[in-house]
């Protein structure tokens, strides 16, 4: 089984890369790559994103047909796909980070920055957090409602269809912070700095 | 809710692990790498390294150490010690680091962590402010605390975040090594000042310093060297003892 990392220049992956490296051993071939065709002929794919919403983005479209190839591996062929973090974020129609800039349109909503009640929180929402499941995901066999997870951001997922909600996280309000749609998944925290957690979900992934 | 983190600090010079008194008087202590582990397995919620002497001397084997903690250690890893600008955040993370701090080079170029933020996130941009006490203020200094540049560290720490810095690591000079406590003092002014997370650093003798980091500095999360690294304390229990007194952490 091939499991592509997309390489879009998104900042810094190689935690991303250490953790799937970690949990194949060397069962599982793991692609770190923008080649087209190889994304195109893995089984599963993998979209990291750290940074700006719209850094990610304008890195997406910057390679010319990843964005075709992103949609017909996720949206036409619906095989596995996992974002993590802005990779998620960028699930959706439309991001406000910067300056408004359109999203994949996967999972419609919108990423807007975290309510932080006047500054009574701290941004970025920075740590470890307890994680509500709130609908069974394949990605959260053998995880346990209320396990931590480590987070790093400023904005946030909203879906307009609830039911893709699969986890949310309570900080200055109850942040979105896992969704699963058919074949797409995602999670706003970090399983690759999640300690065996999150290597749990990241081996759930790949054995999906 | 949001959970109070404790981070192990290893200070390492030439690729070993040292821990200093006042930053002078080091002391050779074991190989980083091994170290990390123990602490991650241990329940760390971060693993920090300082390459104290990076300005001066050797650095390349700081990389070497980083790419090996990385590919064992799969919790939060933030590195530090003779960051100068944005080709050696590149390089660290490019090793696996996840955040970077930077001390001198935010100082003497701020542009830098405008740079650096807006090329990697905020959320990799540490800015280190190492402080002293003068009078009734503090003083930012540079160079592993060697260096007085009379800033005041009360509004350097506000020109860091609207530089894009994604936390702070602050510590106190005067307390460092010393393990009578973290300067609550300092680390509450410039926690209750900013709105971005507050590591609190520089002191720590005991777990009841750790609670004060917490409860009278506000501060996000705490970081500790020699407690941990002597084994006068495990992460476990530091957790525990944390949690005991009320304060949330992962356990």
């Amino acid at each position: 089984m091939n499991v592509t990392i997309v390489d879009y220049n998104s900042g810094n992956i190689s935690s991303v890369i250490n953790s799937f490296k970690e949990v194949a051993k060397n069962k599982v071939n793991i692609e770190v790559t923008s080649d087209l065709n190889k994304i195109k002929s893995s089984d599963k794919v993998v979209l990291p994103g750290q940074g700006s919403f719209k850094s990610c983005v304008d890195a997406l479209n910057s390679i010319n047909g990843l964005v075709e190839i992103l949609n017909e591996f996720a949206v036409t062929n619906k095989k596995p796909l996992l974002g993590i973090c802005v990779g998620l974020q960028m699930f959706a129609d439309i991001g406000y980070e910067e300056i408004e800039t359109k999203g994949l349109g996967w999972i419609s909503g919108k990423v807007s920055k975290i309510d932080n009640q006047n500054n009574k929180f701290k941004l970025p929402h920075i740590g470890w957090n307890e994680i509500s499941i709130v609908k069974e995901s394949k990605i959260f066999k053998d995880i346990k409602n209320k396990s931590h997870m480590y987070f790093v951001h400023s904005y946030e997922f909203i879906p307009e269809d609830k039911s893709v909600i699969s986890a949310t996280t309570d900080y200055s309000s109850n942040i979105v912070c896992s969704v699963e749609k058919e074949n797409i998944f995602g999670t706003q925290f970090h399983p690759e700095k999640s300690d065996k957690i999150g290597l749990q979900i990241i081996k759930n992934f790949i054995d999906l | 809710m949001l959970k109070n983190r404790i981070i192990p600090c290893l200070d390492v010079k030439n690729g070993r692990v040292v821990k200093g008194i006042n930053f002078v008087d080091l002391k050779d202590a074991g190989n980083p790498v091994e170290q990390a582990k123990i602490y991650s397995d241990g329940g760390a919620d971060e693993i920090c390294f300082l390459d104290i002497t990076a300005s001066n001397e050797n650095r390349d084997t700081i990389y070497d150490v980083v790419e090996k903690t990385s590919k064992k250690c799969f919790v939060p890893l933030t590195v530090g010690g003779g960051v100068r600008g944005v080709d050696d955040i590149n390089k660290l993370l490019n090793c696996g680091a996840d955040k970077v701090s930077i001390n001198t080079a935010a100082v003497q170029n701020p542009e830098v962590i405008i740079e650096s933020s807006k090329k990697f996130g905020s959320q990799c941009i540490v800015v280190a402010i190492d402080a002293k006490k003068n009078g009734n203020r503090w003083e930012v200094f540079t160079h592993g605390g060697r260096n007085n540049t009379s800033l005041d560290a009360i509004e350097f720490a506000n020109k860091m975040e609207d530089s894009g810095a994604g936390e702070l690591l602050v510590t106190s000079i005067d307390r460092d090594g010393t393990q009578i406590g973290y300067d609550n003092d300092l680390i509450l002014k410039i926690s209750s000042t900013v709105n971005i997370p507050v590591i609190a650093s520089g002191g720590v003798g005991s777990l009841d310093h750790l609670v004060d980091g917490i409860k009278l500095g506000k501060a996000s999360a705490v970081l500790a060297a020699s407690i941990f690294h002597h084994g006068t304390h495990s992460i476990q229990e530091a957790k525990q003892y944390l949690d005991s007194k009320g304060i949330p952490v992962r356990i």
